[in-house]
């Protein structure tokens, strides 16, 4: 097996010893739930689809997925046993792909459970359930661009709170920066920023998998991204690991 | 060869502050190196630079011929390290957390198993095999850190202060077991007991405001002085009071 797969097996075991992971999920779900059906409106749209579902899970990630990242190196560090880690005989990046992995799988077991919505839609009516199963496979890209950007960050600073404050407004302007609100203003002023900010857009890329559509140029773009923050991620590690 | 380690002007600077000022030093196979020095004289710093955890400011190290900064897998390959404080994962159990070390080095199935149950039966964790680590008392949890340092049986350990916080039984087995594995390693200790070094060590190296100031044999430091003990006090405070002159 690779260090990073035996790394993320360790860690995701970790999350599950202890409250972390239940309060995350439970969390998760009641609030993913409550959205859906209340300001969602999902029963009073007559349609069978999963939209308003869709629609709340990035702005959910925004803030759950920072507090899961802002523990990732800091908890290491405050045990010492990064120290621990960095001296076994794997790569670096191994290690920061393996935490990575386990996180993103984490957040993939909390979609998971969502899957009462799915049974739902699919008992009311005639859903189309390929574009439901790609509007999934964007939320845990999301998930994953979003783990990657806070992960990077706690690898800066050894205070979760900074770590957790950081990664939201990271996250915010990533995924906001391709918004209308955003783009008109900029298009206005300096065309070729709007150009920018729709480019480096989670949000953007997110919309066509909740219309059922899987671009290659945007798993591109979410590999791409992802791999970006991790890279820098083990830059940063190698640089302030022993601070 | 028989240098299996070799450190070569290890210089560490924290800030305007250095740690460790130009240490050189190699070790070979059947010396146990006993490090000794005041609080803040720079050993772990030294050792974690060793490790490849801390990147040194300048200046390098090879274990077993392969260098931390060219090829640290493999120099980390032939370590066996104990972090000071012995950091361990407090969810794991005893055998979780070793075989999460165990299965990084490569090891798998039975042997895996046999790796995990002789590195517990060298340190008696069998006792406390399935038990959560943070509800484990302060000496098991460093002798949880040995066992993970000793679970591949490598030529080369670096051990920051492995009997810190054991008591006398146990001091006395980790010293037997250091003893016993000597002839075929190459094993560095940090320790502030002045006797474990006439006990254990073939040679002791001591520090002080990261500088060596002495590499010699126990027996013919105590030779120089009445004890040890005096020994380490006249050098170590000397080198405090002189640098305070020259300040
Ligand atoms: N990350 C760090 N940032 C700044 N200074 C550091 C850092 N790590 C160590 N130091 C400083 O380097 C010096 C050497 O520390 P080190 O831990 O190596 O001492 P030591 O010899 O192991 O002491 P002890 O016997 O107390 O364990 C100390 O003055 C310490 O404050
Ligand atoms: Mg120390």
């Amino acid at each position: 097996m690779a260090p990073a797969l035996i790394v993320a097996r360790r860690e995701l075991a970790g999350y599950f010893a202890t409250p972390v992971a239940y309060v995350f999920i439970v969390i998760f779900l009641v609030l993913a739930g409550a959205l859906t059906f209340t300001l969602g409106n999902f029963f009073g749209r007559g349609q069978a689809d999963l939209q308003p579902f869709f629609a709340f899970v990035p702005w959910l990630f925004l803030f759950l997925v920072p507090a899961l990242t802002m523990r990732l190196w800091a908890e290491e560090r405050r045990l010492g046993t990064i120290e621990l880690l960095l001296t076994l005989p794997l790569p670096q990046w191994q290690a920061v792909l393996g935490k990575f992995l386990a996180a993103w799988v984490f957040c993939g077991i909390a979609l998971l459970l969502t899957f009462p919505l799915v049974v739902t839609v699919n008992l009311l009516g005639q859903p189309d359930n390929g574009v439901i199963l790609s509007g999934y496979l964007g939320c845990l890209l999301v998930a994953g661009a979003y783990l990657a950007v806070g992960a990077a960050v706690s690898a800066m600073t050894k205070n979760q709170v900074i770590a957790f404050v950081l990664a939201v407004a990271l996250c915010f302007v990533f995924g906001t920066a391709g918004s209308p609100v955003v783009t008109e203003f900029l298009s206005t002023r300096l065309p070729i920023l709007a150009d920018i900010a729709r480019g480096i857009s989670v949000a953007e890329r997110f919309g066509g998998f909740t219309r059922g559509l899987v671009a290659a140029r945007d798993l591109v773009f979410f590999a791409s991204f992802i791999g970006f923050f991790l890279f820098l991620n083990a830059v940063v590690l190698d640089h302030r690991k022993a601070d | 060869m028989s240098a299996l380690i070799e450190i070569e002007r290890l210089t560490r600077r924290f800030g305007g502050f250095t740690a460790v000022d130009d240490v050189s030093f190699t070790v070979n196979r059947g010396e146990v190196l006993g490090f000794l020095g005041p609080n803040g004289a720079g050993k772990s710093t030294t050792m974690r630079m060793l490790a490849g955890f801390m990147p040194p400011s300048s200046g390098t190290a090879r274990i077993c011929g392969a260098d931390i900064l060219e090829q640290p897998v493999a120099a980390k390959r032939h370590l066996g390290f104990l972090p000071e404080g012995a950091p361990t994962y407090p969810e794991m159990t005893v055998t979780g957390f070793l075989e999460f070390a165990g299965r990084i080095r490569g090891f798998k199935g039975g042997e895996l198993d046999d790796r995990v149950a002789h590195a517990m039966l060298l340190t008696q964790l069998e006792g406390v095999r399935l038990q959560p680590i943070e509800t484990l008392s302060k000496g098991f949890k460093r002798r949880v850190g040995l066992a993970q340092a000793l679970l591949h049986d490598p030529p080369v350990l670096v051990l920051d202060e492995p009997t810190d916080g054991l008591d006398p039984n146990q001091k006395h087995e980790v010293r037997e077991l250091i003893r016993r594995m000597a002839p075929e390693k190459a094993i560095v200790i940090s320790t502030h007991i002045l006797e474990e070094v006439g006990a254990v060590c073939t040679r002791a190296i001591i520090i002080a405001r990261g500088r060596v100031v002495v590499d010699a044999p126990p027996a013919v430091l105590e030779e120089e002085g009445s004890s040890l003990d005096d020994v380490f006090r006249r050098l170590t405070l000397g080198t405090e009071a002189h640098a305070g002159e020259t300040a």
